[in-house]
C-alpha cells in the first residue's frame, strides 16, 4: 500500500475474514451518511473493494426518533472483487429503536447487533411506535447483541469540553465510528483528518468529535463485549492509482473531462432535482474548468438554454429525474428536430408522479425513448456502476457530436449515490472528441444547413461564421435546405432520415460482449444499475456448473448490432429489471424472442441472492455449458 | 478591426423566404421596420440572432437573413439566455406574442428580465390567439367575445408593462405597428440598451380581432387617444396638443391646458425616474387616459452573461485554468501496486 497509515493493532483475537456487510442506522439526523462515506473511504484506502447503499428518507429531517427519519448507509467491503453492497449483513449498528426495527430483517441470523442502549427509554419506544423493548424480544436472540451506552460514554468522553448536551450526543455517531474502525481493524487517519478539515472553524467540536471518535475505538479495545475483531485484506484489484468515486460526482466529472476533450465550454443548465441535484453542486466548483453553470427557472428553461448554448457552439447538457424530463419532453422533440448535439442525462428514481424521490428505480427507459410526440428517436445509454458514469458521459457526448444529435443517459438513485473505487484515467490518454465547425465556402458553393455526411449527420454551423446564416426551427424540414417544409414525402424521408441516423450510432459502438458460454440453457439480460448485482449472481451461478451467461447493456438505443445473434443463442432469456419490464417489452417486440422477467419495484437494489434463486429455478443444476468465456 | 464592414440595406436582411402572414397583417410592418432599422445597428449579419417561439409572430426569424431559431411555445426567453451566456459576442433578438410571452411562456418572460440578459425582446401584443384561430388571450379585455369564449372573457387581463416592471425590467417601451416612424426608433433604443430591453407592439390581428388597437391607430382619433413620451419633456397629448397629465397624489388625472394650468403642473417624463412613475403611466389605459408610447424606462443594472462569465475569470485568475488530472488526483488516493495483482 502506498499511504503510510498508522495502522490500528487490536491486541485482542483478530480474525482475517474476506469479506464484510455492515449497515449503519440511525436518526436522519444522526449524521449516519457521513459516517457511511467515511468508512468506505478508509475502506477504500486499506486496498478493499468497496460497494455502497445510501439509504435516506426525502424528509430532510423526519420527526426524530420515528421509522420515517430513519437513514441507513450499508457498505461491503471485501478482499474479492465485490460488485455489490451485499444481500444480508454481518454487522447491523443501530443507533435507536426505530433504526433497530425497520432494519434488523436484513441482518444474518448470528449476525452481530450494536445498539445504543441509552436510546431504548419509553420515550423512545414510543416515537419508534413499539409497544414493547425490541431488546427484551424473542427474536433478538437470533443475534449476537452488544448493548453499548454509546450516549453516556460520548458525553463522558467530552464531558470538559464545556459542550452543551445536545452538542454532545451530536458526537456520538463518531463514538460509533470509532467502535466500528476498532472492529475491522481499520485505521482512523482518513477520518480524523476529515475532521480536522471539516470542522477547522470550530476547534471546540473538533476535539470532541477526535474524542468520541478515539474513545469508541478504545471502548472496543477494553470492552468484554466484544471479544475479537475481524480483518479484511486488501482486494486485487488490477493495477494502478485509485480513489473512490460516487455515480453523481463522476457524472460531473465526464462531462468536464468530455468538454476538454473536444475543446468545448461546458454550458451546463439545470433545475434542482433528486437524485440529480449533486451532479449541479460538483459542476459548479469548477468555472475555472470552462464550466457554466445555470440554474433555471424551471426543467423546461433548463433544457431550452442548453438549446441555445448549443446552436451556439456550447457543449450543452441538462439533467433532471424522472419527473423533470417529462417535463423537458417537448424541448428533446425541438433538438431532435433542428438536430443539434447535447447530452441529456436522467438519475432514474421511483415514480410515477414524485413517486419515491431518493429510491432507486429503472423505469424511465420507456420514457426517455417514447416520450415525446411524433417519431422522435434518441440515442439511449445507460451507466452500470458510480465509476462506469464517467465513461458513460464522455461516451454520450462522442455520440452526440459525431451525429449531431441529443444522446440520453440513464443512471439512477442506486448508482448516483453509491461509491466504488476508481481507476484514476489520465485525461491525456482518452481519445480526444473532433468537432469540425464550417466555415465560408468549407461545404461547397451553396451551404446547406440539412446536409449529410457518411453518418448522416448536418453540419454543425454556428453563429457568426460569415455566410452561413440559417434558420432552424420545430417545423419539418426541407431535406438540405432545411426551410419549412409540408410536402407529404419530404415528411417521411426526414422521418426516415432523423431515424436511420440514431441507427447509425449502431456502427460507432462496440459489439455485445458476453460473460459466460457463448451457447447455453440462460442468458440473463441486464442493464443500467443492476449490473453488478446481475453479474454476481452469474458468478455464483456458473460455479455451481449451471449453463448460464451474462450479457449486460450499455446501448438501449440502437441496440449493439450483435444483439439479435446472442439471444438467439441461448434456450431462455432472463431480463431483470426494476421495473415491470420495460427492456424485456422492447426485446420480445424488436427481436420477437420469449423473454421472462424478474421484476421489482420496491425502490431497492436487487439483491444477488433473489436473482441466483431465480436462475437455478430456470437452469439443470451441474450441467457446464459449451466452453467458458470467461470475461467481464 | 482592420477591415470595414459594409454598409448594410434594409434588404440584406430579408432571407429568402416568403413571408406568409396573412395579406394586411400588422406584423408586415412590425418586419419591414426590424429590418429598415438593423442596418443602424453597424452589426454584420452573422453576428444576430432571432430567437422565437410559437405563434404568428414567431415565424419572424424565417424571414430574417441572420441566424435564426423557432423554437418552442413559450420557451424563446431561455433559449435565449443559455444563447447569449455560451455566445456573449451575439446581438439577440427574442420576437414573441402575447400567448407565447404571458401565458405559456410567462415564467420564463419574467425570468429573463429578472436576469437583466441582453437581449431585444419585441412582444407583438394583437389581444387575441391568431395561429390557433380565434381564441382570446392574456391581454384580452374582459368581456370579449372569441371563439372560446362565446359569452365573453372572465380573466383579468394582463397588462405586459406592468409585469415587466414587477420583473425589474431594465428597459421597457411600447410602439404601434402602424406608426412607423416611431416603432423603427423604438427598436432601436431598445436594441442599444444593454440589458434586457422589452418593447410591446400594439399590432393589428385584422383577421381574428381587427380593430382591437383603432383608438391608438387610427389617423382621426390617435393623438387624443396616445401620449408619446419623451424623456424629459411634460405629458402633453391631444391633437391640439392641449392636454397634460397631472398627479392628484398617487393619481394621474388629464387635465386641460386652456384652463390655466400651465405645463409646469404637469408629469415631466423620466426614464430613470423610480418604478413607481412607471406603474403609473403603465396604469394609464383607454378610453380614461391616452396611453403612453415610448420608452417607459431606461436604467442600467448589472446583466447576467457578464455577471456568470465574470464569475468564470476571476475563478480561473484566482485558481488558474484547471486542471483534470490534478482534480481527479485530489484527496485520498491509494496506487495498487503490479505485485499485489499478480497474488
Amino acid at each position: 500500500m502506498s499511504q503510510d497509515a498508522t495502522q490500528v493493532k487490536s491486541a485482542k483475537q483478530v480474525e482475517v475474514v474476506s469479506g464484510i456487510t455492515v449497515r449503519l442506522a440511525g436518526d436522519s439526523g444522526d449524521g449516519m451518511q457521513l459516517l457511511g462515506t467515511q468508512l468506505t473511504n478508509t475502506s477504500a484506502l486499506l486496498g478493499n473493494d468497496v460497494a455502497t447503499f445510501p439509504d435516506f428518507p426525502a424528509e430532510i429531517r423526519a420527526p426524530r426518533g420515528t421509522r420515517a427519519g430513519v437513514s441507513g448507509f450499508q457498505v461491503q467491503f471485501a478482499s474479492h472483487e465485490v460488485h455489490t453492497p451485499g444481500d444480508t449483513l454481518d454487522a447491523l449498528i443501530a443507533m435507536n429503536p426505530a433504526a433497530l426495527i425497520t432494519n434488523y430483517e436484513d441482518l444474518t441470523p448470528g449476525g452481530l447487533l450494536i445498539v445504543d442502549e441509552d436510546s431504548f427509554a419509553d420515550k423512545d419506544l414510543r416515537l419508534a411506535n413499539l409497544q414493547t423493548d425490541p431488546l427484551e424480544e424473542p427474536w433478538i436472540e437470533n443475534y449476537r447483541l452488544v448493548k453499548i451506552p454509546i450516549t453516556k460514554l460520548t458525553r463522558t468522553a467530552v464531558a470538559d469540553l464545556g459542550l452543551s448536551v445536545k452538542e454532545s450526543d451530536r458526537c456520538r455517531n463518531f463514538f460509533a465510528m470509532g467502535l466500528v474502525y476498532w472492529l475491522y481493524g481499520r485505521s482512523m487517519d482518513a477520518t480524523q483528518r476529515f475532521i480536522k478539515a471539516k470542522f477547522a472553524k470550530l476547534p471546540m467540536v473538533q476535539e470532541a468529535n477526535e474524542r468520541a471518535l478515539q474513545a469508541g475505538w478504545a471502548f472496543g479495545e477494553t470492552t468484554e463485549l466484544l471479544g475479537q475483531s475481524y480483518q479484511v485484506e486488501s482486494a486485487t484489484l488490477p493495477p494502478g492509482k485509485y480513489r473512490n468515486i460516487m455515480g453523481n460526482q463522476a457524472l460531473a466529472w465526464g462531462l468536464m473531462a468530455a468538454a476538454k476533450l473536444s475543446s468545448k465550454e461546458l454550458f451546463y443548465g439545470s433545475y434542482p432535482i433528486t437524485p440529480a441535484s449533486d451532479i449541479l453542486h460538483e459542476l459548479c466548483k469548477y468555472k475555472n474548468f470552462g464550466v457554466c453553470t445555470f440554474q433555471a427557472e424551471d426543467e423546461i428553461a433548463a433544457i431550452c438554454g442548453a438549446i441555445g448554448a448549443a446552436f451556439g457552439g456550447a457543449m450543452a447538457v441538462t439533467t433532471s429525474s424522472g419527473p423533470g424530463i417529462a417535463l423537458k419532453g417537448e424541448a428533446m422533440g425541438l433538438a431532435v428536430m433542428i438536430e443539434l448535439p447535447m447530452v441529456i442525462i436522467d438519475v432514474q428514481r421511483g415514480g410515477p408522479s414524485t413517486g419515491l424521490p431518493t429510491k432507486t428505480e429503472q423505469a424511465d427507459l420507456l420514457q426517455v425513448l417514447f416520450g415525446r410526440n411524433g417519431e422522435a428517436p434518441l440515442p439511449v445509454i445507460a451507466a452500470s456502476s458510480p465509476g462506469d458514469c464517467f465513461d458513460t458521459a464522455i461516451e454520450a457526448w462522442r455520440l452526440a457530436a459525431a451525429l449531431m444529435t441529443p444522446v440520453v443517459v440513464l443512471s439512477d438513485g442506486y448508482i448516483a449515490n453509491g461509491a466504488e473505487p476508481w481507476a484514476i484515467p489520465d485525461i491525456n490518454n482518452i481519445e480526444p472528441i473532433v468537432i469540425e465547425h464550417p466555415s465560408e465556402g468549407s461545404t461547397g458553393d451553396t451551404f446547406l444547413p440539412y446536409a449529410r455526411d457518411e453518418n448522416l449527420a448536418r453540419p454543425w454551423a454556428i453563429p457568426g461564421t460569415k455566410g452561413l446564416m440559417h434558420r432552424v426551427g420545430g417545423l419539418e424540414k426541407q431535406d438540405g435546405t432545411g426551410n419549412v417544409s409540408y410536402d407529404a414525402q419530404n415528411h417521411q424521408r426526414m422521418v426516415n432520415i432523423r431515424a436511420q441516423k440514431v441507427a447509425n450510432a449502431a456502427r460507432m459502438i462496440p459489439q455485445q460482449e458476453v460473460m459466460g458460454p457463448e451457447k447455453g440453457e440462460l442468458l440473463v439480460l441486464s442493464w443500467g444499475g443492476t449490473k453488478g448485482a446481475c453479474l454476481t449472481a452469474v458468478s455464483r451461478a456458473q460455479k455451481q456448473g449451471r449453463s448460464v451467461a451474462h450479457c449486460h447493456l450499455r446501448h438501449l438505443n440502437p441496440f449493439p448490432s450483435n444483439l439479435g445473434e446472442i439471444l438467439g443463442n441461448y434456450d431462455q432469456v432472463l431480463i431483470p429489471e426494476l421495473n415491470s419490464g420495460q427492456l424485456r417489452m422492447l426485446i420480445r417486440a424488436r427481436f420477437l424472442v420469449d423473454a421472462q422477467g424478474y421484476n421489482k419495484v420496491q425502490g431497492k437494489p436487487f439483491g444477488v441472492g433473489e436473482l441466483l434463486e431465480k436462475i437455478e429455478s430456470l437452469t439443470s443444476a451441474g450441467k457446464a455449458g459449451s466452453l467458458s468465456r470467461a470475461a467481464g | 478591426m482592420s477591415t470595414e464592414l459594409p454598409v448594410l440595406k434594409a434588404n440584406d436582411f430579408a432571407s429568402d423566404q416568403d413571408v406568409r402572414w396573412c395579406p394586411g397583417c400588422g406584423d408586415y410592418s412590425i418586419l419591414a421596420q426590424m429590418k429598415k432599422m438593423l442596418p443602424d445597428l453597424g452589426l454584420p449579419l452573422e453576428q444576430i440572432v432571432f430567437v422565437s417561439g410559437i405563434g404568428c409572430s414567431s415565424r419572424f426569424p424565417y424571414y430574417m437573413n441572420t441566424y435564426g431559431m423557432h423554437s418552442i411555445h413559450g420557451r424563446a426567453p431561455a433559449v435565449a439566455t443559455g444563447l447569449r451566456v455560451a455566445r456573449p459576442d451575439l446581438k439577440v433578438f427574442v420576437i414573441t406574442g402575447d400567448g407565447d410571452a404571458l401565458s405559456i411562456g410567462g415564467n420564463h418572460f419574467i425570468h429573463l428580465l429578472r436576469r437583466n440578459v441582453d437581449v431585444t425582446l419585441v412582444l407583438f401584443n394583437n389581444r387575441i390567439y391568431g395561429l390557433t384561430k380565434g381564441q382570446y388571450s392574456p391581454t384580452s379585455p374582459e368581456g370579449q367575445i372569441t371563439k372560446s369564449t362565446p359569452m365573453g372573457a372572465v380573466d383579468h387581463p394582463l397588462n405586459p408593462i406592468r409585469v415587466a416592471l414587477a420583473a425589474e425590467a431594465t428597459f421597457i417601451a411600447r410602439s404601434v405597428d402602424s406608426q412607423v416612424q416611431h416603432l423603427a426608433s423604438t427598436l432601436y433604443r431598445a436594441a442599444m440598451h444593454r440589458g434586457t430591453s422589452v418593447v410591446e407592439v400594439y399590432q393589428n390581428c385584422n383577421v381574428f380581432n381587427d380593430g382591437a388597437w383603432d383608438y391608438a391607430k387610427e389617423k382621426a382619433v390617435r393623438a387624443d387617444n396616445t401620449l408619446e413620451l419623451e424623456n424629459g419633456k411634460p405629458l402633453i397629448f391631444g391633437k391640439d396638443r392641449d392636454k397634460g397629465i397631472r398627479l392628484n397624489g398617487f393619481k394621474p388625472e388629464v387635465v386641460d391646458l386652456s384652463s390655466g394650468i400651465s405645463q409646469d403642473d404637469l408629469l415631466f417624463h423620466d426614464e430613470k425616474a423610480d418604478p413607481i412613475y412607471v406603474q403609473i403611466l403603465a396604469g394609464m389605459r383607454y378610453p380614461d387616459f391616452p396611453e403612453p408610447i415610448g420608452v417607459f424606462r431606461d436604467v442600467e443594472n448589472d446583466v447576467f452573461e457578464d455577471q456568470v462569465r465574470g464569475q468564470m475569470a476571476t475563478a480561473t485568475e484566482k485558481k488558474g485554468v484547471g486542471d483534470l488530472n490534478a482534480l481527479f488526483n485530489s484527496g485520498d488516493t491509494w496506487v495498487v501496486p503490479e505485485t499485489s495483482a499478480a497474488r
